[in-house]
């Protein structure tokens, strides 16, 4: 009773706050500041040594030529680039039409069904699994049978990796989609087929469009997959995807732990072409979304 | 329009005010014989008869969540799209049952037009919008095709607006020219009956006139049944109205006679504004 009274003879011009809720404020403001800024200093850091180092390996050979023999000069990590390039296109053009299907099934047929929510349930789990998990499964699916590491166990893994992601956007820009659209297209006798072809796919098509730029991103960095399934080839590219094929990402982790000195520094460089590459990647993501935002 | 009595009486408020009179001898296209329409449990009409007239606009007017919507939505069966709804009954259309399984959906779809609350323009561009139902069914040729994009256009008093941009989106239109657009999608597939659910209610009034007088050229060509909140609306365009509450329908009658001397109490009610 007493407080409340107090409160009320409050004058206006002091504030009618408790000092307590203020103290609270301060101090959770003060807490989410503290943690940003060690998110952001961790993520600087990284970025500024990344650069640095990265950028003393940007020698005019590091895109012409391939990797270098242990002890020899010079040389670059074309080898490393292109392959990582066939990998990665080879994936995710497994990976699109598997994750976009699934996910229209998710969103557009299955909605409601206990089987839909049973492969979202699963899909989530796939989303979340141990990329070096999905390594030794396609390690034991294909590279023991066929008896050697090969550019194609390689790219189906990094698929099983993107499919996951690009099911998930698929279906939430779908759920996007007003339902009133479909019913329009219903109504003027249209399959569900085509409602699906030529309207939700269309009015979803930017943010799928960007799930599978980001699901392009998310595999171009991989490692562990490729540990078990592409592995490495230090000659100079040769197509053959029956084979190993070098990739940007192993060839990081063996140089990078080399005792040579110049694989070190195009280890260097080859992590920050990654990075470059997955900034831009995700640039382009944003830069994709933002008309069907505006609309 | 004389609804300027703003005041609560026990007089009409809306007189009704559409150019043409009923035309009661018209033939019945649509005739709804014992309907029963349920969302799962819930048993949302209840035994509806009620004969649509032909090219006469028929208004289905009454308090939210009355029926006139799922009334509405029962006559080109869009309501199957969500299983747990299921409707009971006959509906005639030209004698023929619709709700015969074995009635095919998507005929019947062309030959009942449907526009809907919002503006439901498809992401492509205005002339693929119109031909959109077209080519549903019928293959045209090209100069055949832009024939009848022009006439529905024209039919939906768009043209004029849009001829210079017909390959520019259809999103890019005002709300009152999307609603326009999605009338001129429907007339284009020829069909015989148009429903209207609450077309005007997402508009601003000028629109919603535009859409009114539009409403009342197409009553040359089409059976119209229209749900609207706006008992003005109803007032001024339609020539039959139905009253429904609480999933019945409580009485239809030409829309002179409903507005000026209802037989029921609660139309008389509803009309005068004391509930709903």
């Amino acid at each position: 009773m007493d407080a409340i009274n107090t409160r009320a003879a409050t004058p206006l011009a002091r504030s009618r706050v408790r000092p307590g809720r203020r103290r609270a404020d301060a101090l959770l403001r003060g807490f989410c500041a503290f943690a940003t800024l060690i998110g952001v200093i961790v993520l600087g850091s990284i970025l500024l040594m990344l650069i640095v180092e990265g950028v003393r390996g940007f020698t005019p050979t590091l895109l012409t030529q391939p990797t270098p023999g242990p002890g020899s000069e010079g040389g670059g990590i074309a080898n490393a680039v292109l392959g990582s390039l066939i990998l990665t296109t080879i994936g995710i053009v497994i990976a699109t039409p598997v994750g976009v299907m699934a996910g229209t099934f998710l969103a557009e047929y299955g909605r409601g069904s206990k089987l839909a929510s049973l492969i979202r349930f699963l899909n989530d789990i796939l989303l979340s699994a141990p990329s070096i998990l999905i390594g030794l499964f396609v390690y034991t699916l294909m590279v023991r049978p066929m008896g050697s590491y090969s550019g194609w166990a390689g790219s189906v893994a990094l698929a099983i990796i993107a499919t996951p992601v690009i099911v998930r956007t698929t279906e939430d820009m779908l759920s996007l989609v007003p339902g009133t659209l479909r019913e329009a297209g219903a109504a003027l006798g249209a399959p569900p087929s085509t409602v699906i072809m030529k309207v939700s796919w269309r009015a979803a098509s930017a943010g799928i469009v960007t799930g599978i730029i980001l699901a392009l991103a998310r595999i171009a960095g991989e490692t562990a997959p490729l540990l078990f399934t592409a592995l490495n080839n230090n000659s100079w590219f040769n197509a053959d995807l029956m084979g190993g094929i070098p990739n940007l990402p192993v060839m990081i982790y063996q140089f990078a732990l080399s005792p040579y000195s110049n694989w070190q520094q195009l280890a260097w460089a080859g992590a920050l072409l990654i990075t470059v590459t997955i900034l831009a990647l995700s640039i382009v993501a944003r830069v994709v979304i933002k008309p069907q935002r505006a609309r | 329009m004389s609804n300027a009595a703003a005041t609560v009486t026990a007089e009409p408020q809306f007189h009704p005010s559409a150019k043409a009179g009923a035309d009661t001898k018209a033939p019945v296209r649509i005739a709804v014989k014992d309907l029963n329409f349920y969302y799962g449990q819930f048993h949302g009409l209840k035994n509806i008869n009620l004969n649509f007239h032909d090219r006469q606009v028929t208004a289905l007017i009454g308090p939210s969540g009355c029926g006139k919507s799922t009334l509405l939505r029962t006559f080109n069966r869009i309501y199957s799209l969500y299983p747990e709804q299921r409707a009971e009954g006959q509906i005639l259309l030209d004698g023929v049952n619709i709700l015969d399984p074995k009635v095919d959906l998507n005929d019947l779809r062309a030959r009942v037009g449907m526009v809907f609350q919002k503006p439901t323009p498809f992401p492509m561009s205005i002339y693929d919008n119109v031909a959109f139902g077209i080519r549903l069914y019928e293959k045209l040729g090209k100069s055949e095709l832009d024939e009848r994009v022009e006439s529905s256009l024209r039919k939906a008093a768009l043209w004029e607006e849009v001829k210079d941009k017909l390959k520019q989106s259809g999103m890019g239109l005002s709300g009152g020219q999307q609603q326009r657009l999605c009338i001129a999608r429907t007339v284009a597939q020829r069909p015989e009956v148009i429903l209207f659910d609450e077309p005007t209610s997402a508009l601003d009034p000028i629109s919603t006139g535009r859409i009114e007088e539009l409403i009342e050229q197409l009553r040359d060509e089409f059976t119209i049944a229209i749900v609207t909140h706006n008992m003005q609306q109803a007032a001024r365009i339609s020539q039959f109205t139905a009253f429904m509450y609480l999933g019945e329908l409580i009485e239809f009658s030409q829309t002179e006679k409903m507005f000026m001397n209802p037989t029921e109490r609660r139309t008389q009610d509803y009309i005068t504004g004391r509930f709903g």
